[in-house]
């Protein structure tokens, strides 16, 4: 009677096959279509979006990494390039201050010197002056003195 | 004597036992059908409920959902391979779904508290006819996947790579809906079977341990479930060169 139930075929039993197999294979079309429409189209409209939406980013973020770079590369370049006009600016400079100051320097030299050379004649003029006037006087007196000898003669 | 009280045991399971609906000459298995409508409602509120307000930046049951979804194309593509596999990711993700929150359904939810005239309510997958139901319609699958891609071709697949094959592989359609139904069916029943046995030997604390491996199971039951369908329809599909 067990057996019978177990694997009977008229009414019940495990392997009983009826009318619910041709059902239950319609609900489960039917469950398919449903899911698609409420499930698998929408989150899947929403995640390919994001998906496209991310490696768009992705793709635009490399782009401009890229282009970054060859900013930076560039304004490596630009920074170098300044850097040594800088630097021959800066050496132009100090030689110009050089020159600029080699030549004051000599001016004013060249000035010291004239003045100094203007002095001396100056100075010697006036010794040579003075020691005519003093040799004339010399002589004045030594006539005076010679004078006055001769008449207490 | 044991062995007699066994079998009382058994018989007090209710095994074959049917609550039996009848619409003019034709015989349904109402529980089945009572507790697969119970399940894919909460099934159908919950997804409902997830997709209800979707946004770009995923919150809460959409994240569950996506990650869900996810899951099933991954299962479809590695199956089906990339040139077709969208056509044929719902149909995959939804035996995945019914056959999964069937086998967790009848494992989780207390059904035996709910008294039927006849018969019991338990997971859809452990009758016979829903396993069968969802084999024949992977068959039909795979057969229209096959000709609808491929046409009169399709049939090369049976004498690839040698016409020694060509018995072989009219056998295959035979045994692949029949090892569908039964790995299905067999593997979901005895697990109910062995939990209402041991809750009816020993109602504390055993059947623990069991009820989490049928838990088990009844996921990779599911998984096995879509995966072959998968494969069955990516096979049937390929190009062979």
């Amino acid at each position: 009677m067990l057996a019978f139930n177990f694997f009977g075929a008229t009414e019940g039993g495990l392997f009983d096959i009826n009318a619910t197999l041709p059902l239950m294979a319609i609900q489960v079309v039917a469950l398919t279509y449903i899911l698609n429409s409420l499930f698998f189209k929408p989150v899947g409209n929403v995640v390919e979006k994001r998906e496209k939406f991310v490696s768009n980013n992705i793709i635009e973020a490399k782009n401009k990494l890229s282009e970054v770079k060859k900013l930076e590369a560039d304004l490596l370049i630009q920074l170098q390039s300044a850097r040594s006009e800088a630097q021959r600016i800066v050496s132009e400079a100090e030689n110009e201050s050089d020159k600029l100051y080699k030549e004051a320097l000599e001016l004013a030299n060249n000035e010291a010197n004239a003045s100094k050379e203007k002095a001396r004649l100056e100075i010697e003029s006036q010794t040579n002056a003075a020691r005519d006037q003093l040799s004339k006087q010399a002589d004045e007196l030594s006539e005076l003195i010679v004078n006055r000898l001769i008449l207490e003669k | 004597m044991f062995f007699n009280s066994l079998l009382t045991n058994f018989a007090a399971l209710e095994v074959g036992q049917h609550l039996y609906w009848r619409i003019g000459n034709i015989r349904l298995h109402g529980q089945v059908f009572l507790t697969s409508w119970i399940l894919l409602g909460a099934l159908l509120v919950f997804i409902s409920l997830g997709t209800k307000k979707m946004e770009n930046d995923p919150k809460g049951l959409q994240n569950l959902l996506e990650f869900l979804w996810d899951y099933i194309r991954d299962l479809a593509r590695t199956q089906i391979g990339e040139k077709v596999y969208r056509d044929w990711m719902p149909f995959i993700g939804t035996l995945f779904l019914f056959v999964f929150v069937s086998n967790w359904g009848g494992a989780l939810i207390p059904w035996r508290l709910i008294k039927l005239p006849s018969g019991e309510l338990g997971a859809p997958t452990a009758d016979i006819n829903t396993t069968i139901a969802l084999a024949l319609l992977v068959s039909l699958s795979y057969f229209y996947a096959g000709l609808s891609n491929k046409g009169w071709r399709y049939f090369e697949y049976y004498v690839h790579p040698t016409p020694i094959m060509l018995p072989f592989k009219i056998l295959e359609d035979f045994t692949k809906p029949l090892s569908l139904s039964f790995r299905l069916f067999g593997n979901i029943l005895a697990d109910e079977l062995v939990v209402g046995v041991l809750v009816f030997l020993v109602p504390l604390i055993l059947p623990i341990p069991v009820m989490f491996l049928g838990l088990f199971t009844s996921a990779i039951q599911a998984l096995i479930f879509a995966t072959l369908a998968a494969y069955y329809i990516g096979e049937a599909v390929e190009e062979h060169h």
